[in-house]
């Protein structure tokens, strides 16, 4: 076992840890000690899939204001966002996108040089009067450039990364004023070693837990292990019945094509040719939000309406945009197209059906970042931000360019408090055997106890998640979900590893991932299974109206007792708000 | 060339019985150089038969042997469609990323049987199977200042850049640091001191932005012995880059820089 001393300790090198760790080390105003752990490779992680832009008010193309953007993100996420936090999102998107072009970001420019903005689903003008140009982006690949940029600016400022170290448990110590974060444990890939990270502040940005679906635009490392981590301990999570379908999916494979093909004019279509979104989004249309598209598109197939020999996927039709912006706006998304399907956009309508794609839900964090333990109180030292946090700015439904702008603005704000937390407190004395939990979660994975295969496993929960606990749930389906899931649990305490070694057991790695997913996912079924109500992503058949009377309110899930099997206790935390009133949502 | 050391996996093997084998699969031969420094003293090769789709990658094959047959087997990915660059190895003798090569680009003609051979991107220190010590080549990144520099004071807005100057290093831009250019270049495997493609890539991304003043200084690190005059323009980079960068390209122009700069 190996000790490290730090002041702070980032959890992931996606884009919102690179930016906490940018904020930390270069513009806090302090200088502290800062390691950043990451599971993969940086540039690896999956900040670099997102493709469209990053929505901010700049008004460089048409008349825009922040305000705008802020009632967009309230009503996009069918009113459960916290509206201060939507506020500061909105307002701080400006400098957010300004301080990514001055660090080096290549985005598109208008014919005057200005950084270029395009349309994207849910953003609007006036309140909803029409679609307006806010995404800033660069070509089809905005996600990949603000991840390159950030790594660059962390070379830039010699930020120090411990590269393919998975963090599997935190330091809580108690204290006179509850539980204070003093650390993160983590397991080298390279040497099968445990390494203590004494810290004054831990900043989680682990991502998202997409891997619990099977059609999902996530990498196969999203696997929820910050969430997973931090539940364990007892704290909460919030809102996790809130997954968002992405509507794009390569039909089949669920690999993301960006909305910003609808915002360069894109249409969807059913078999017949029908442009279906004029039925169910009079005004927007196409762009309307994705939870929106996403139950319009599943409807279609539903009803019959679906194209392809099974009738099971509907059209994205960019055959009218034309080869120069298909092949200078929109490459990536063609060359997949081409790639993965054989189809070519250029001449063809693609084959796409909607794939599971974010978490609206997460670490419940206030606006600094802060970690909270229960409604009123934060865990002193421990900041999450990007898609494992829960702030709330995507409430039921999160709008597209949303969540690199989340990562940005709130990843640097995680950053800075976590920086100035360190500045002012002095190390803590880690709890007793800091490393204890997790040598013995190694070793027993490593231990003979069953037969049972980590993939066999995982793909029945992916199964049934993706029959079950998808864009449309009912009781009926979503009590299958929790069975299923409950049983694979119990037969994932009889997994074995194969991987016996200590040198890069990635086989030992998925079947601690496994756990994480299994956890996460039935935190994600009993919430669905106790909001009896449709509400932005978590759309019930048999209950189809949002109940504000009931429902206006934040879910928080605590886990009670230990192993895998603890039960889940569900509480309730109000929804701020400060000047936007529910109105019905109509677009 | 005969295969040392190859063992055909049984029909049920050390993971249990696989699962069903999908409608219109065939049967491939996935033949991967396997290297675990704790166990073996060289490298061997090991095949394993495997049920594949044409609209297969490459990667699920890998993930099948992982997954249902040999667990020990030891591969990086991540995104699984071409954009984070974990999963460059060489595929039948090609550098290529294993989530964009396709079973169906690969099957023998006619009845033939198929085999693949995967094994690990050359010019690296092998870590494990096709997982490779990518420190060397991170390190030759790092050391071109692959970040805008400038001096003054930041203007309060964007800077502003034409769409022409935007354009001018648009190609470079792509780069997912996934090394398949670099290992594919002899001059790399040969002196694994140059600088390699990938790295004078990612300089030129900089070099030919207009918001960037440091070009003179990451000029004078690629006119080093290291540097871009060991290019002896073969084009294999070029040929490997899973995101079509024309590395070559910018290789040249990164020279001709150096050239008229003076």
């Amino acid at each position: 076992m190996q000790f490290h001393k730090y002041d702070v300790v980032i959890v992931g090198a996606g884009g919102a840890g690179m930016r906490a760790a940018l904020a930390a080390s270069a513009e806090a105003g302090v200088s502290p000690k800062t390691a950043v752990l990451t599971k993969l490779y940086p540039t690896r992680s999956h900040t670099g899939a997102a493709q469209g832009g990053m929505c901010a008010a700049l008004a460089n193309v048409e008349e825009d204001n922040w305000e705008w953007h802020t009632f967009d993100t309230i009503k996009g996420g069918d009113y459960l966002v916290d509206q201060d936090a939507a506020e500061v999102m909105a307002k701080e998107a400006i400098d957010a996108v300004l301080d990514l072009e001055k660090m080096g970001l290549p985005f598109n420019r208008t014919p005057e040089g200005r950084i270029d903005q395009r349309r994207f689903g849910g953003h609007t003008r006036n309140h909803g009067e029409a679609a307006v140009r806010r995404a800033c982006y660069a070509a089809d690949r905005t996600g990949h450039m603000i991840l390159q940029t950030l790594y660059q600016n962390c070379v830039k400022h010699g930020i120090e990364f411990f590269n393919e170290f998975y963090v599997l448990d935190i330091c809580l110590t108690e204290t006179d004023n509850g539980p204070v974060c003093t650390g993160a444990v983590a397991y080298e890939l390279a040497t099968g070693e445990i390494h203590v990270f004494q810290a004054k502040a831990v900043v989680f940005a682990t991502g998202g837990f997409g891997k619990v679906f099977k059609t999902t635009s996530n990498a196969h490392t999203l696997t929820g292990d910050g969430m997973g981590i931090v539940f364990r301990k007892g704290l909460p999570l919030e809102d996790m019945e809130f997954y968002q379908f992405h509507p794009t999916g390569l039909a089949g494979l669920g690999i993301l094509l960006t909305e910003g093909a609808r915002g360069e004019g894109a249409i969807l279509r059913n078999a017949s040719g029908e442009r279906f979104m004029e039925r169910y989004a009079p005004t927007i249309k196409d762009l309307a939000p994705r939870d929106i598209v996403a139950r319009s598109m599943a409807l279609e197939v539903l009803e019959g309406r679906g194209a392809g020999p099974n009738k099971d996927y509907v059209l994205l039709d960019c055959t009218h945009l034309g080869a120069e912006v298909l092949e200078t706006k929109l490459p990536d998304i063609t060359e997949f197209a081409r790639t993965y399907l054989a189809v070519d956009p250029v001449t063809e309508p693609v084959p796409v059906y909607p794939t599971a794609h974010y978490a609206m839900g997460g670490i419940p964090t206030n606006i600094h970042g802060e970690v909270l333990r229960d409604n009123d109180n934060v865990v002193p030292g421990l900041y999450a931000a990007g898609e494992c946090a829960c702030v709330s700015v995507h409430g039921a439904n999160r709008l597209g360019t949303n969540s690199l702008l989340d990562i940005n603005v709130f990843g640097r704000r995680a950053g800075l408090a976590a920086a100035r937390y360190a500045a002012n407190h002095d190390l803590l004395d880690l709890p007793e055997n800091p490393a204890a939990q997790v040598e013995a979660q190694v070793a027993h994975a490593l231990s003979e106890h069953g037969k049972e295969r980590v993939a066999d496993i995982r793909t029945e929960l992916q199964a049934t998640m993706d029959a079950n606990a998808s864009v449309y749930r009912t009781e009926e389906t979503l009590k299958q979900a929790l069975h299923d899931v409950q049983a694979l649990k119990d037969r994932y305490a009889h997994i074995t590893v194969q991987d016996k070694g200590k040198r890069f057991n990635t086989d030992l790695l998925e079947a601690m991932e496994l756990g994480f997913l299994l956890e996460l996912a039935e935190v994600l079924v009993v919430g669905a299974l106790e909001r009896k109500e449709s509400r932005g992503g978590h759309a019930r058949e048999d209950y189809p109206n949002r109940d504000d009377t009931n429902y206006m309110r934040h879910s928080m899930f605590y886990k009670q007792g230990d192993g895998l099997k603890g039960e889940i206790r569900l509480d309730y935390k109000p929804v701020t708000f400060t000047r936007y009133k529910p109105m019905e949502r109509k677009y | 060339m005969t295969t040392a050391a190859t063992t055909e996996n049984p029909a049920s093997g050390a993971r249990g019985d696989q699962p069903p084998v999908p409608e219109g699969a065939v049967t491939v031969t996935v033949k991967i150089l396997r290297f675990n420094p704790e166990t073996d003293s060289e490298p061997r090769w090991e095949s394993f038969g495997v049920p594949a789709l044409p609209t297969d990658r490459v990667l699920n094959l890998l993930h099948y042997v992982k997954w249902y047959i040999d667990g020990t087997l030891t591969f990086r990915r991540s995104c699984a469609h071409g954009i984070c660059g974990s999963d460059a190895m060489q595929i039948n003798g090609v550098n290529r990323l294993a989530c964009k090569v396709l079973v169906k680009d690969l099957l023998a003609k006619g009845d033939k049987p198929t085999t693949i051979t995967v094994a690990p991107i050359k010019g690296l220190p092998v870590n494990k199977d096709l997982l490779v010590d990518m420190e060397p080549f991170m390190e030759a990144f790092r050391a071109v200042k692959p970040f805008l520099i400038t001096y003054g004071n930041e203007p309060t807005r964007e800077r502003i850049q034409s769409a022409a100057d935007r354009e001018r290093f648009d190609d470079t831009t792509k780069c997912i640091l996934c090394a398949c250019c670099t290992t594919s270049c002899p001059v790399f495997w040969n002196e694994g001191s140059y600088f390699g493609p990938a790295a004078i890539v990612n300089a030129h991304r900089f070099i030919f932005d207009s918001r960037d003043e440091g070009a003179q200084e990451r000029l004078d690190i690629l006119n080093d012995a290291e540097g871009v005059w060991r290019c002896r323009t073969t084009f294999n980079c070029t040929d490997a880059c899973p995101r079509g960068i024309q590395v070559t390209k910018a290789i040249q122009e990164v020279k001709r820089a150096l050239l008229f700069r003076r």
